[in-house]
């Protein structure tokens, strides 16, 4: 590999790893800044005597110095003890394990709906005419203003009362019936991200298309077919990639939306009803967990992108 | 189009010309003007008491007494939607406020002093660019409870970063400026040129990301309410109003959950076609 893109790649590392420790120092202080003591909070209803507050402050560390409250909660994440909840007094893995499944299956489902009629408008958009043209952009105006609750609502009236092709409750038993039972929900989350995607798919082939390698490809005769793969998508991709990483990690976060519309008990209506009920420690957790997937696909996309194209990557750029 | 093209004649001319030369962004001022008008005296245009109950049917259909028909607890929704209005756009005035101010003087600062300023204050909104602001207002509610506030305030954060890097590249564009530096020999202070100068210069930019941020803060702030984590119930916030029709949708009575999100959708729709005209604008010249 070109040695610029591997230091590009160290310094990207170095960049991730201390935007990732800062964001969990930020998201540790949640429960420092929340009103209210943590003990009462451990305790529940009950009144705890002096003996089981002693108890509670000990198991939770909660005398020691901030600093080292900090470093027992983040080697606990990164060891897989994730602290435990308020609500149910039982460890936050416990909780989180069984719903992680359902989430991921979900926002895959919604990536290859954004890849596939994001891109594919996109292109369509950029080199079919002006009628199809018009046509996408009339679309992804209306779609970019329509927000996961509002398709899935107009969703669940469509389906459930006039079609009822699809469920519009619950997530399903088994893999088949999963992606079935997931399918509404799915497109609930990709309509505005499709029409965002396409709009940048468009904008990145049509700076292509105009540009002069192309005409100069065109020129030389090679097969239309030929220079839309080797020339035009190829240098348009990495337009694509840049957003598309940062799409992917916000569909996580989105998905609590999705996942309260359709009655599926996956990690966002986990984070939901958390939150409702005060439960620091789980929103902690899985707050952490979709800052962590954020960065990591942003570098993903960005590594990408280095790949295809290590001219965009110039000495002393940072990430 | 330019102001010049369009001036010029009566006002109804004036009108008539703009509304041919960009009908889309005529249309869109007038829904915002509507949406305005609701928003302010919704509470007076309102035909029943938004909360009363049983002021018509059970989940009735629109008729001339109700035209968007009632609730699952007879109250009218047209007098929800209208009394709705006010908080639903208040909440992204608020977060549009506080992220333009702060995200502002965040990257003048960083812009003037440079150097060390400069390094951390890009890496502190490097951080928060990395939590994405639906995490963050939720984290808000986990941590002091559910209601407008919190999240409202976690949303001004979590889009600071958005104003602060755009702001940034602009600042340090304009200070680069040859009359910037004619200024510092002739004795001008710093105050005086960031704020008669610098900051006029940004006002436009400001503006334009502030017009798109107010879509972008509305959805938000209405799916928060969806969760059930924003306004409660009663209060007629549009989001949850959606949230708590989205049952009837099931028994045949749509309205309850369509008229509100019919709303949301449509002054989204108005502001972003706004704020791309506003951005183009701001980016200098016509079009």
């Amino acid at each position: 590999m070109n040695p610029r893109v591997l230091a590009q790649l160290a310094r990207q590392l170095g960049s991730l790893a201390l935007t990732l420790f800062l964001s969990s120092v930020v998201i540790f202080c949640a429960v420092l800044l929340t009103p209210g003591d943590p003990v009462s909070a451990f305790a529940g209803g009950t009144r705890p005597t002096p003996d089981m507050i002693a108890a509670i402050r000990a198991e939770h560390h909660l005398d020691d110095p901030v600093w080292l409250q900090y470093l027992h909660w983040a080697g606990g994440v990164l060891t897989g003890d994730l602290g435990t909840s308020y609500v149910y007094r039982t460890d936050v893995v416990d909780l989180i394990a069984p719903r992680v499944g359902i989430t991921v299956l979900l926002v895959a489902y919604a990536v290859v709906l954004i890849a596939v009629f994001g891109v594919g408008s996109g292109i369509v958009a950029a080199t079919r005419g002006r009628i199809a043209d018009r046509a996408v952009l009339m679309a992804t105006s209306i779609g970019m203003a329509l927000p996961t609750f509002v398709v899935a609502i107009l969703l669940i009236w469509i389906f459930a009362r006039v079609l009822g092709w699809f469920p519009v409750y619950g997530a399903g038993e088994g893999f088949l019936d999963q992606l079935y039972h997931l399918t509404l929900p799915a497109i609930s989350l990709a309509v505005l991200y499709i029409a965002y995607l396409s709009r940048i798919t468009r904008g990145a082939v049509v700076s292509q298309l105009h540009s002069e390698h192309v005409e100069t490809a065109r020129v030389r005769g090679i097969p239309r077919a030929r220079i839309f793969r080797r020339h035009v998508f190829l240098n348009a991709s990495p337009q694509i990639l840049a957003v598309s990483g940062a799409t992917v990690a916000g569909l996580f976060a989105v998905s609590a939306i999705a996942e309260q519309a359709f009655g599926i008990g996956g990690l966002g209506s986990l984070l939901t009803e958390a939150a409702a009920r005060k439960d620091v420690p789980v929103v902690q957790v899985i707050s952490l967990l979709l800052v962590v997937v954020f960065v990591v696909l942003n570098a993903i996309a960005d590594v990408a992108i280095a790949i295809i194209d290590p001219d965009s990557v110039k000495p002393g750029r940072t990430a | 189009m330019s102001v010049a093209q369009l001036a010029g004649g009566r006002v109804s001319t004036v009108l008539r010309r703009a509304a041919t030369r960009d009908p889309l962004v005529v249309t869109a001022s007038i829904v915002m003007l509507g949406i305005a008008v609701m928003a302010v005296f919704g509470p007076a245009l309102a035909p029943y008491d938004p909360d009363a109950l049983y002021v018509g049917p059970i989940s009735g259909p629109p008729t001339l007494a109700h035209p968007f028909g009632t609730d699952d607890l007879g109250r009218d929704i047209l007098s929800r939607v209208l009394v709705g209005a006010g908080p639903s756009v208040l909440g992204p005035i608020v977060v549009v406020t506080i992220s333009s101010v702060l995200g502002a003087a965040i990257a003048i600062g960083a812009a003037w002093f440079g150097g060390a300023v400069d390094a951390v204050s890009s890496r502190l909104i490097e951080v928060l660019f990395a939590i994405p602001g639906l995490v963050l207002a939720v984290l808000a509610v986990a941590m002091f409870g559910k209601g407008l506030l919190a999240p409202a305030v976690a949303l001004s954060i979590a889009y600071l970063p958005l104003v602060a890097r755009l702001i940034r590249a602009l600042a340090r564009q304009e200070l680069a400026k040859p009359y910037v530096a004619a200024l510092r020999v002739q004795g001008v202070g710093g105050g005086a040129i960031c704020f008669r100068h610098l900051v006029p210069a940004l006002l436009p930019a400001l503006f334009a990301q502030a017009t798109v941020g107010f879509g972008y803060a509305m959805l938000d702030l209405a799916a928060i309410s969806f969760l059930g984590l924003g306004a409660q119930p009663p209060a007629s916030d549009w989001g949850v109003m959606i949230a708590s029709g989205q049952p009837a949708l099931l028994t045949g009575a749509p309205e309850q959950a369509v008229i509100p999100a019919a709303f949301v959708v449509i002054t989204v729709l108005a502001v972003n076609i706004l704020g791309a005209r506003v951005t183009a604008w701001a980016e200098g010249g016509d079009r």
